[in-house]
This record gives C-alpha cells, structure tokens and sequence, in this order.
C-alpha cells in the first residue's frame, strides 16, 4: 500500500485551473509581458498567416499567392536566390530571418467568404501564434480579416484587394495595402479608352454584388462619364453566378455599345467568355463596334478566358512582362521554382511578406505599433513597380499603374495580355479625403496584449 | 417582345441542364431509393471528360526554337500536337476543334463504368440505411471527387469552346419575323437545348417501349413482386444506375462551351436539381422534365432589370420561392405519386 499526497478533489481542482490557463487564447497569455500580441519568444521562430482563397471563385489567384508567400518565406530565411531582396532599395534583410527569428507560416483557407476568412486568421491569431497575416484576393475578405487584425492587435498585409475601401471607410491603423485600388484603375483606363474609343459611349456595366464591386463600378462610371460617355444601366450580379447569360441578353437591345465588366476571377471569366458567345464582340451599335471592358486583369483570369480577351482593355497593378530589374528578379526566381510566370496577386503578396519583414528590421521590434511607423511614409524601390510610397494618411501604396490589353495575336500560353502604357504614378494618385474614400477613420494602432 | 423571347431561350438551355441532371436523380431514386448527392459530381466527371479528350488531343511534342525566347531567357520549346503530326495540320487542327462533340464518345464507357463503380462499391452498402446516411455519404463522395479534379486540374475553370462551325451567335429573330438583330443567340445554347430533348427523348423511349424498360418500371412500382417472379431487378437496377451517371455525365460535356468547367461546377447545379426533382415530384419523371425547364425559364426572367427593379434580390430566391409555392399548394410536386417518400 502506497501513501499518496493527491486527493480526487485535489486532481479535480488542479486539472480545472490547468485547463482554464491552456483555454485562454495564445495572444493573451504568451509573452504578454512584451506588451504586444505573438511575441516571437528569443530565438524562437516567428511566425506567419497566409490566408487565400484556396477554394471557390478565386482560388487559382489565391493558389498563386500562396506560392509567393511561401517564396518569400524562403528568401527571408536565405533559402534560394534572394529574389526581390537583391533589387529592394532596403539593404536591411540578409536572408538569416527577421531580427535572428527564422519564420515560419501557417496557412488557411478563406473560400472566399469573409466569415470563415474571419475564422482562419483568428485561428491563426489565437492558435498559431501569428504575428502578421498576409493574403486576400477578395476585398470583403480583406475588410472584414483587416477589421479583425486590428482589434487582435497585429499586422494585415493585405494580398489583392482592390476595392476602395480597403483603405477608404473601412482603412485601419493595424492595415496595409501594396495593391492599387478601384480609383486608380479608373484614372488609369480613362485616357486610354478616350483615345481608342472616343468620347461619345454608352456604356453597360455588370457588376459584383459586393464591395469591390461597387466601388470599382463608381469608379469606372466617374472616369468614363468625365470623358463624356453616358451610363446605360449598372446591373448588380451575385458572386460566384455562373451563368451569367441571363443578365448579358438584355445588354443586346439596351442601346449600350460597351460592356463593362465590374467582375473577377472565375466570374469574369465566364461572363467575358458568354458575352462573346452572344456576339457581342461583333455587334454594331449606334455605328460604333461594340466593346467589352474588364478594368481589373490578372493573368489567370486572361488564361481562362482565352482567345475571348483578345482587344479587351484593363488594368494591373504588376504585370511579369515589365522590364525593370525587379520585376526581372522575381520572375526568375518564381519561374524557375514553379515553371511558370508570377500573376500580379503573387507579386503583391510577395512584396508585402518582405515589407512587413523591412519594416520589422527597420523598426528593431515586432510590435505592431512599431512596425506601422515604419511602414508609414516609406519610400522604396526595386520591387517591380517604381518608386513607390506607403501612405501614412490610408495606409495605401502609391505608384505607377499598368494599363493592358488582351494580346491579339499570341505566340506562346503565357503571351495572353500585353502592356499598353504604364501610367504615371501622379495621374493615380488622390487625396485621403477624397469622396469615394471618405468616412473611414485609420483609429490608433493596436498592439494588442 | 424579343427580350421575352431571349429569356425564354436562356431558360431553355438553363434548364435543359437541370431536367438532364434531375432525370438521372429521379431514376437513381425511382428504382434504388437512393438520395445521390454524388450525381452532381457525375455532371462534374463528364465535364472533365471533355477538358480530358481536349488535352489528349492537345498532347504534343517539344521542339527548342532557338530564334525564340521563353519568359525566363530560355530558348523557347515550341509545342506540337501529335495530331498534327499523325494526320497533318489541317486534320489535327479539325480533331481538337471537335474535342467536346468526340468527348460524348468517350464520355458513354466512362461514365456508365463510373456509375456501376459507384453503385457496386459504395452506394449499395447504404441501401437499407436512413436517406440522412445516404446523403452524408453521397455528399461526403461528391467533395472527394471534386477535391481530386481540383489537384489534378487546378481550381480555375478551364476553356472548352464548341466547334469553330458552332462558335458565335445566330440571328434568330429573323427566323421569327423579327427585325435582324433583334434576338441574337449563342449557336451551341441551341444545340445544346437539342441535344438534351434527344437524351429524354432517348430515355422515355427506352423505359416505355423496350423489355428492360418494362420490367424497370415495374420494379419502381413494386420491386418485391417483380423479384418473385424470378428477375433480378438488382443487376436491373444497377444498370439503371449507369443510365443516369451517363445522362448526367454528358449533360457535363456538352455544357462545358457554356460554363468553362472548373471543379465546383457540380455543386453549382446538385441543389438547384435537387429543388427540381422535388418541384416536379419524387420519383416523377416527367416531373422533372417539366420542373428543369420550368424553373429554368422563370430563373432567367427573375433576372431581367424591370423584375428585379420592382424585387430586388427575386432572381436569388425565384427558385426556392416557386418550390415553397408548390409545395404549400400540391404536396407531392407537380407530377408526384402518391406514396413516394411518405412513410
């Protein structure tokens, strides 16, 4: 017979106290004395949340994203050739990690939704430790994951997310945008279509019902009216639709003689491909061609569609094609590991991975707090799109804009869009007051913990 | 006028895809009792039969041109299709342009094969459980598929165009006596609307006036009696099961010019089918006939600018509220039989 000091009670008691302290959530409990959320512990990895759509409507872009993430990751810790790190105008980062922190990343699934992309980066947050989160590809995912980063107390580095509030009524403090907005797509396309289709169009918009959508619809539809052009209708489509024939059928006897697109992804791709099946390509209206218009590109959605984007006229934020030493740089690296040119959704989350790392090096910290004033203001180069500026007002990149078309004549499976101009950095830009950016508030930074 | 006119076909074609995918679903349930969440991924498997038979006919040969560039610097591999060096330029070019019309060949074995897999290997073990087992499975089944399409194809829907002789639009509103370019519509919407009323027709025919079908169709209506007399409607049935995973597989090849496939497309219609079967009736094939173009056409006028100006969100809800109507005013659907699916 043995003595025992443990008594049933006493194990009960003890087990309840243990399981309430492993149930309080990482970031309130782990290294809180260091006054911020997921502080990496010393020496110890520092850790990352990619979170991209890798399901539904835009999942290839998010697929892609997540290739450049996890090739940023592998730059930072000096694995591979460097990448952007050899043309970035920062000299901070030398491939041994972030501050002497080796990173790390988990990775999530949003689906495109923003609830359950609430859901993997607070399970990031709270169950992974994550300090910053990266990704998006859909701009209510990025509203509503950048809403919850800030109020858990670290970094979004928003991926692709285009609509105008991202940093307009719904900007943040804890948030950042490298991607160009609906605004400057429109400021963009609206010389260029003036020049190739005059001043006197009726245009027809078909639009997603969400707020990149809106938002790039105002857009467009207050650049191409200031050209003179009229707007016939402005129709709301749902997300994920499919068949969009039965909005594109009444576009045949409206009196429009331009279609424009306010879609994305695999949307785009499908009402693109079924408004060309109705002959819209090769209709006459009002003794004019008719027209289709998408005014946001990626290289994917023009690899889906393809020989129906042919002439079709757009905007990028980055395209492969650019001959700048950067964009030279990535590509090699991202070509040979995957064997196939980058899309402008890789290529912006990419670049944020190593701007937040920058910021972090600069900083001497990890506390958001610290990284935002970092981030704030920044001037840099070498990353594939000019000289560029992050905004401290909005927390917005600042630089020249692609505008594209669909090749006509391809040589090759990537020769699908072809850069028509690239447009100055001073036609796009705006001030933080601006009407379709108004209403939003940055608030304070968080650091949460 | 015309824009009626243009709804109306756009409902056609819409809901010749549901009629051909809630067929397959009513037969599966009229003669084996199963709920198949799995028969949208059979659309699925059929769409990518025909992406399969464009990349086997695309399947090509490298060449390094040496006066060209890759997008790294390399000198450029030129690709050429096999066929084109098998039968010439002009007859190679010609197969790949007519893949999705040769897919249906390919599409016939392959999809009653992977009905009768379906059948022997899983779906018959949940014969005698509750239909919530039967559908956790079927559905369980239909998100593997799909996740299998998804690595192998990748997750952006992928271009399938009709032949060259069937791309663009026909005017035919002039066919109608309306002014030229009045009604102008997709030529391969038409055939496809074609192409489904021959598999129905296909379909009734065969249950109506052959042996086999007979005997099915008295087995539907009394199973135990037609096994009393010394026929075994099981392997009857089976085939029955490798019917519908064709019908609904070609649906997939012939719709894949309308909607570039991706791995999802097969949920995109599995609910809205399911909503047809149930409209036209349990078990009702007819019904389901008349509830996929029924709700198909109502589906594209819900869409029209003036209806959702006056009901903002209807073309969203039109289907699930027409559904709700029906079911409140005849119980059974529009063709239901009394008995099906109420003990």
């Amino acid at each position: 017979m043995s003595n025992s000091n443990f008594s049933r009670r006493g194990v009960l008691k003890t087990g309840a106290i243990a399981s309430a302290g492993l149930a309080v959530p990482t970031y309130l409990r782990a290294d809180g004395h260091t006054g911020f959320t997921n502080a990496p512990a010393d020496g110890g990895p520092v850790k990352f949340g990619f979170n991209v759509p890798q399901t539904g409507p835009y999942a290839e872009e998010g697929l892609d994203e997540l290739r450049a993430q996890e090739l940023a990751v592998e730059h930072l810790n000096g694995i591979g050739d460097g990448g952007l790190l050899n043309t970035f105008s920062e000299k901070n980062l030398d491939g041994t990690g972030i501050l002497g922190h080796k990173v790390e990343f988990v990775t999530g699934d949003t689906q495109t939704k923003s609830d359950v992309a609430r859901a993997s980066a607070q399970s990031m947050i709270q169950k992974d430790g994550c300090i910053m989160i990266n990704g998006g590809s859909s701009s209510g995912v990025a509203v509503a994951v950048q809403g919850l980063c800030q109020d858990a107390g670290v970094i979004f580095m928003a991926g692709l997310t285009h609509s105008n509030d991202t940093t307009g009524k719904d900007k943040k403090a804890n948030g950042f945008r490298h991607f160009f907005n609906g605004y400057m797509s429109g400021a963009a396309l609206g010389p260029v279509l003036e020049a190739e289709y005059g001043n006197e169009r009726n245009a027809y918009h078909l639009t997603a019902d969400y707020t990149w959508g809106w938002t790039q619809q105002e857009s467009i539809q207050a650049s191409t009216e200031a050209l003179g052009w009229t707007t016939n209708q402005n129709v709301l489509t749902p997300v994920g639709a499919g068949d969009f024939s039965s909005y594109i059928a009444p576009v045949l006897n409206s009196g429009a003689d331009t279609l424009i697109l306010n879609h994305y992804g695999g949307d785009m791709v499908n009402s693109l491909t079924q408004a060309v099946q109705f002959g819209l390509k090769d209709k006459q209206v009002n003794g004019k061609d008719f027209t289709i218009i998408v005014p946001l590109y990626s290289e994917l959605m023009a690899a889906g569609a393809g020989s129906n984007i042919q002439g079709v006229f757009g905007s990028m934020n980055w395209n492969w094609q650019l001959q700048d030493e950067g964009t030279k740089a990535f590509v090699k690296s991202f070509g040979e590991k995957f064997g196939f040119p980058p899309s402008g959704a890789a290529h912006t989350c990419y670049v944020q991975t190593l701007l937040y790392a920058d910021a972090v090096t600069r900083a001497g910290t990890f506390n958001p707090c610290g990284v935002a004033e970092a981030l704030e203001d920044f001037d840099f180069d070498g990353m594939g799109n000019g000289p560029t500026t992050y905004r401290g007002a909005d927390h917005q990149c600042f630089k020249d804009v692609l505008v594209m078309k669909g090749t006509d004549n391809p040589t090759n499976q990537f020769d699908t869009l072809e850069i028509v101009e690239v447009t100055p950095r001073a036609q796009v830009e705006y001030e933080p007051d601006h009407p379709m950016f108004a209403g939003g508030d940055l608030g304070e930074c968080n650091p949460g913990a | 006028m015309d824009d009626i006119i243009l709804q109306i076909l756009n409902g056609l074609d819409k809901g010749s895809a549901y009629a051909l995918i809630a067929l397959g679903l009513t037969l599966i349930f009229g003669t084996l009792g199963v709920v198949n969440f799995a028969h949208g991924a059979l659309f699925l498997i059929g769409a990518f039969c025909s992406v399969s038979v464009s990349r086997l006919l695309s399947i090509s040969f490298e060449m390094v041109d040496e006066t060209q560039l890759d997008f790294l610097g390399n000198p450029l591999k030129v690709e050429t299709p096999y066929v084109h060096a098998w039968f010439g330029p002009e007859m190679g070019a010609s197969l790949i342009d007519w893949a999705v019309p040769i897919a249906i060949l390919f599409a016939i074995p392959v999809m009653i094969l992977v009905g009768f897999v379906m059948e022997r290997g899983l779906i018959k073990h949940f014969y005698h459980r509750p239909h919530a087992d039967q559908i956790l499975v079927t559905f369980g089944l239909a998100i593997v598929i799909g996740e299998i399409v998804k690595a192998n194809f990748g997750a952006n829907p992928i271009p399938t165009p009709a032949p060259a002789a069937f791309a663009g639009a026909m005017d035919f509103g002039v066919m109608l006596g309306f002014e030229p370019n009045a009604i102008i519509y997709p030529i391969w919407r038409l055939v496809y609307f074609l192409f489904s009323m021959v598999i129905i027709a296909a379909v009734f025919v065969f249950l109506q006036f052959t042996t086999f079908g007979m005997v099915v169709r008295a087995g539907m209506a009394d199973r135990e009696t037609v096994g009393l007399l010394g026929i075994d409607i099981d392997k009857r049935f089976t085939f029955m099961f490798g019917l519908a995973a064709a019908v609904a597989g070609l649906a997939g090849v012939m719709y894949t010019p309308i909607l570039s496939p991706n791995y999802n497309i097969g949920m995109d219609f599995l609910v809205l089918s399911f909503v047809v079967v149930v409209v036209g009736g349990m078990g009702s094939l007819p019904g389901a006939v008349l509830a996929g173009f029924m709700l198909g056409i109502l589906q594209s006028f819900a869409s029209m600018n003036e209806v959702k100006s006056i009901l903002p969100g209807i073309d969203q809800i039109i289907i699930y509220l027409v559904a709700i109507i029906i079911l409140l005013t005849r119980p059974r659907g529009l063709m239901g039989r009394k008995g099906v699916m109420e003990e």
